[in-house]
């Protein structure tokens, strides 16, 4: 592996360090489609503009090479959005931006882990993306909320048949979101916040 | 930034750290997350890597392993290894995340909704 690394470092600006009394973090994850608006949720919302993490992913691959007898590999790189939210001195929120319809975000070691739990964006001219974010959300046990991120000419459906189309329990809120908006970015987060306040005082019961 | 009296104090240092044998705090040593926060404990010296030592220098304040990854162009799994060497010598401090639950902590969520509202 060769990763160019040039004398000059470009660190953070001052502005953009945490205090140092910054003493842990939590996570959330925006899951959705290409084109979303992951990156822009992210942004409305961060003290930090945007930064772009990268992870290589090995997967084995299909075939056996019987010549060298070893097995084929094929190496992807993939890249994620990401921003932060100081909550007080010691508490910071990091947002992590990840397209959801890929495979491989739910095997980048330990992004979902630990992550208080996820926003699913949903473009509803694209509905069949959610359907495999939100089924891979509930095999991890990921509590999420759905934000509708309404784009000009985009089909507009009662919120109860989008529920019923994407399958989703009664008790996981549904919110719309404009991704651009501080506000309704904002808004959205508290929607999964009090999701899980609810979660967490009144755990649904088991039949 | 927030109100004194809401802060959510993430649990005192010994739910951080361990006990040492000599009753001092312990190095967070186990695994670094994305979000585990990086701060420089030492000076770079002459038998580090460029790329360790260029965290060093990054890490004077809290940076996220994301953050060091975004700054240094390096993949997540690349920096670990650097980062990883960095925490066993203590020329850095690793502070963890909230350690992973299967409920958050209320007073954390409130925390966190507190904070959001002052967005
Ligand atoms: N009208 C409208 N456009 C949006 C909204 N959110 C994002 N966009 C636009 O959609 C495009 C893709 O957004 P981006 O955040 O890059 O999507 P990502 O691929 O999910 O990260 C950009 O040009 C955004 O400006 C929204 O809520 N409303
Ligand atoms: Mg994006």
């Amino acid at each position: 592996m060769d990763y160019r690394i040039s004398d000059a470092y470009a660190g953070p600006r001052s502005e953009d360090y945490l205090p140092a009394s910054a003493a842990t973090a939590v996570k959330v994850v925006i899951v959705g489609g290409f084109g979303v608006g992951k990156t822009t949720l992210v942004g409305s919302v961060s003290e930090i503009r945007p930064l772009t993490t990268e992870e290589t992913m090995t997967q084995a691959g299909v075939g056996v090479d019987d010549l060298a007898g070893v097995e084929e590999k094929t190496e992807t790189t993939v890249a994620m959005d990401f921003g932060r939210i100081s909550i007080n001195e010691r508490l910071v929120l990091y947002l992590f931006g990840t397209p959801g319809q890929q495979r491989f975000w739910f095997l980048w070691n330990g992004l979902f882990e630990g992550a208080l739990g996820a926003v699913v964006l949903v473009d509803t001219r694209r509905l069949e993306v959610s359907y495999e974010v939100v089924g891979h959300l509930e095999e991890r046990s990921v509590p999420f909320v759905v934000a509708i991120n309404t784009f000009p000419g985009a089909p507009s459906y009662p919120m109860r048949d989008l529920r019923s189309a994407m399958d989703l329990p009664d008790e996981v809120p549904m919110v719309e979101c404009d991704a651009r908006d501080r506000g309704s970015c904002r808004d959205t987060l508290m929607a999964l916040m009090r999701y899980l306040h609810s979660l967490t005082t009144a755990p649904p019961e088991r039949q | 930034m927030s109100e004194a009296g809401q802060c959510w104090e993430p649990g005192s240092p010994e739910r951080l750290f361990a006990l040492s044998e000599d009753g001092g705090p312990a190095r967070y040593k186990g695994p670094l997350d994305l979000v585990t926060l990086i701060v420089t404990r030492s000076v770079p010296d002459s038998g580090l890597q460029p790329e360790q030592a260029a965290v060093l220098r990054m890490c004077d304040y809290p940076l996220s392993v994301a953050e060091i990854s975004a700054y240094l162009s390096l993949p997540v799994s690349a920096l670990l290894v650097l980062l990883n060497d960095l925490v066993a010598q203590e020329h850095v401090e690793a502070r963890p995340p909230v350690p992973a639950a299967a409920l958050p902590d209320i007073q954390l969520l409130e925390a966190v909704m507190h904070g959001l509202q002052n967005l």
